[in-house]
């Protein structure tokens, strides 16, 4: 009888233990997003969310730099891609890039010091790379990104790599087991929060373009144009998607129906806008780069690091609350957006709107 | 109406909780007492104000009548009749009628001088109901996190709400309760199959005895739980089922705001293996 009462005991103990270890507590915040009673709810902890303001603070800009004068191409060898920019805008824009990518390393993570001009640092042929995609994301996916646009910070955020980055995943080690393969599934892995969903929903839909829509079209799905295993790596890419974001599924859907864009919210066109930016991104501007990279750079399978939607959002609705960045360093609006602008117009753009940011950083 | 013989042992006066010998009489077979009219009086009014707001809203079509709980701005307050007022109200009545009917029946238990099985039983029910349109919203701050009332509206709400933790499924107390609700359905069948097979023999067999029934799942599984415990465990599974639904909706915003399987990490964690 002793016995069993220090083992109730303890499973007692045990029980209050993980009850206050692994739950959080009210006051919690709640965020209606949809008609009264349909539980379109955004659900956040408020301690969780103060914690997450620190990663989002946006650096100061830089002072502005005139447009006028000698163009960096006229002065420095080897400009490809800002050669049209004035050649104080130019070190501006190394100045910011260098804080937002390699603030420790500094101009020589890329450069050699003795040659800045030097292109034999694979990390300057990178950088290069990596200022023509965030001009073409800022000038061709506008859907996605709006005017509010992206920086070499939005990703990067001080470091060299982002911190969000994804490889495909090895094989699994056993992978025929006396039950048959895992098929990438039962293994949780924060790429699906955790779920036992296929963990590599990144590498179908985020690189190879399948098709995400699964939901049948007719009462009784006899022809669902999905099997089960697509609508498990669909769920599991929408699980990285609410993770990526820091906002649940009704951020999107009213799941009664997931597929009618009539019973969806506006953002799921953003969304929808973005997958294709991740697949354009990914197979237009990270994989050809793969023999550039060093070994060390790349992934357990030899792929090069490739994004996903938490590489800009890190758990936020929108990259850094959605303040504005771009409007500061209006060279990686646009391929020669630069040097199109007239100074007045490039003065009016760069005037701080705070009722728009402050609109803006609302959920 | 006729009186069954063993209602006499029923109809005895006294045993109630309140109003005394007030409402202590029977209308036709019905007892009413005075839980009886409170029940009567919240069952009607809260059914004529969803048939008022029915005809205020869209639609008659019985399964897309909806009365919506209010706008979260409203928070623990008031809200206007028209959005969401109406449901609040509604609520009053419903929790008044439920509860009346659970204090009926616990005067009934003391008439007939048994346990209170039933009113307890009733009040796990309430006890689920009650968490999901006021303990919980008062968790979370506004009565807009009630449920709707509607047929399809509220199942919409389960639905989004479910989704609100990215996948229900890996909530423990979910987890509890669908196990209990499959257990209780399953153990219940099993009885039902039994004694259904006992009190039916085949051609002109004889009705078989509970000594008869102990044997076959003795032979069947090895155990059996008896006549009287397989009521027991029925009881059993059935409460814990309502019980741990209404814990797995009551965690679900207050105590965990996150994707459920995230939760788990916990068990990943275990210094053990980690």
């Amino acid at each position: 009888m002793n016995t069993l009462k220090a083992t109730l005991r303890v499973v007692a103990m045990l029980g209050a233990g993980l009850l206050i270890a692994a739950c959080e507590k009210p006051p919690i915040d709640t965020v209606q997003r949809g008609v009264r009673g349909t539980g379109m709810v955004q659900v956040y902890n408020p301690r969780i969310v103060e914690g997450e303001q620190q990663k989002n603070v946006v650096p100061e800009p830089i002072p502005a730099a005139p447009r006028e004068g000698q163009k960096a191409s006229e002065v420095f060898q080897n400009v490809k891609v800002l050669g049209d920019v004035s050649v104080a805008e130019f070190t501006r824009l190394m100045v910011a890039m260098t804080a937002w990518v390699s603030p420790e390393q500094g101009c020589a993570y890329c450069h050699k010091l003795e040659n800045m001009a030097d292109d034999s640092m694979y990390t300057k042929v990178v950088a290069r790379r990596m200022i023509q995609m965030t001009q073409h994301i800022n000038a061709d996916w506008k859907p996605h990104v709006a005017d509010t646009g992206v920086t070499c910070y939005t990703c990067h955020r001080g470091m060299p790599v982002p911190a969000e980055v994804w490889f495909q995943p090895p094989p699994q080690k056993h992978a025929t087991r006396m039950a048959g393969s895992k098929m990438q599934q039962n293994t949780p892995d924060a790429a699906v929060a955790y779920a036992s969903l296929p963990y590599d929903a990144f590498t179908r839909y985020l690189q190879k373009g399948q098709e995400i829509r699964v939901n049948a079209v007719t009462a009784l799905p006899t022809a669902a144009p999905g099997s089960l295993a697509d609508t498990e790596g669909t769920y599991g890419l929408m699980m990285h998607m609410s993770d990526a974001l820091g906002v649940n599924c009704t951020y999107c859907h009213n799941s009664r129906a997931f597929a009618p864009w009539t019973e969806s919210t506006p953002q799921r066109q953003t969304a929808w806008h973005g997958i294709r930016m991740a697949r354009d991104l990914n197979n237009d501007y990270m994989v050809p780069l793969t023999a550039t990279f060093p070994a060390h750079r790349l992934g357990p399978t030899g792929d090069v690091a490739k994004l996903n939607c938490a590489t800009c959002h890190q758990g936020a609705y929108k990259p850094l609350y959605g303040t504005p960045m771009l409007k500061d360093y209006l060279a990686l609006s646009a391929p020669g957006a630069q040097a199109a602008l007239p100074p007045a117009a490039a003065a009016a753009a760069e005037a701080p709107a705070p009722a728009a940011e402050a609109e803006a950083a609302k959920p | 109406m006729s009186m069954l013989s063993f209602e006499k042992k029923y109809r005895i006066r006294g045993g109630t909780l309140l109003g005394g010998d007030l409402f202590d009489f029977w209308v036709g077979p019905f007892y009413v007492g005075f839980f009886g009219v409170t029940s009567i009086f919240f069952a009607l009014l809260g059914t004529l104000l969803i048939i008022w707001g029915a005809s205020q809203g869209t639609t008659w079509n019985l399964w897309q009548i909806n009365i919506a709980p209010p706008d979260l701005k409203y928070g623990l307050g008031m809200a206007p009749l028209m959005e969401g007022g109406l449901w609040q109200l509604i609520t009053v009545c419903a929790i008044g009628a439920f509860v009346s009917w659970a204090l009926r029946e616990v005067e009934i238990c003391r008439k007939l001088g048994m346990g209170y099985h039933v009113p307890v039983a009733f009040s796990v029910a309430i006890f689920a109901y009650v968490t999901l349109v006021v303990f919980r919203p008062l968790l979370l701050g506004a009565w807009g996190h009630g449920f709707p009332y509607g047929i399809m509206s509220h199942l919409d709400w389960v639905s989004n709400t479910g989704y609100q933790y990215l996948h229900f499924h890996y909530n423990p107390a979910h987890m509890l309760a669908v196990s209990c609700f499959f257990a209780t359905t399953l153990a219940l069948s099993l009885h039902g199959a039994l004694i259904l097979s006992a009190t039916n023999p085949p051609g002109d067999g004889v009705v078989k005895t509970p000594d008869h029934e102990n044997t076959f799942f003795r032979d069947a599984i090895g155990y059996s739980i008896g006549t009287l415990g397989v009521h027991r465990l029925g009881l059993f599974l059935a409460l814990s089922a309502g019980f741990w639904s209404a814990v797995c909706i009551v965690i679900s915003g207050p105590f965990w705001t996150r994707g459920w399987p995230e939760w788990w990490s916990w068990w990943l964690n275990l210094p053990v293996w980690r």
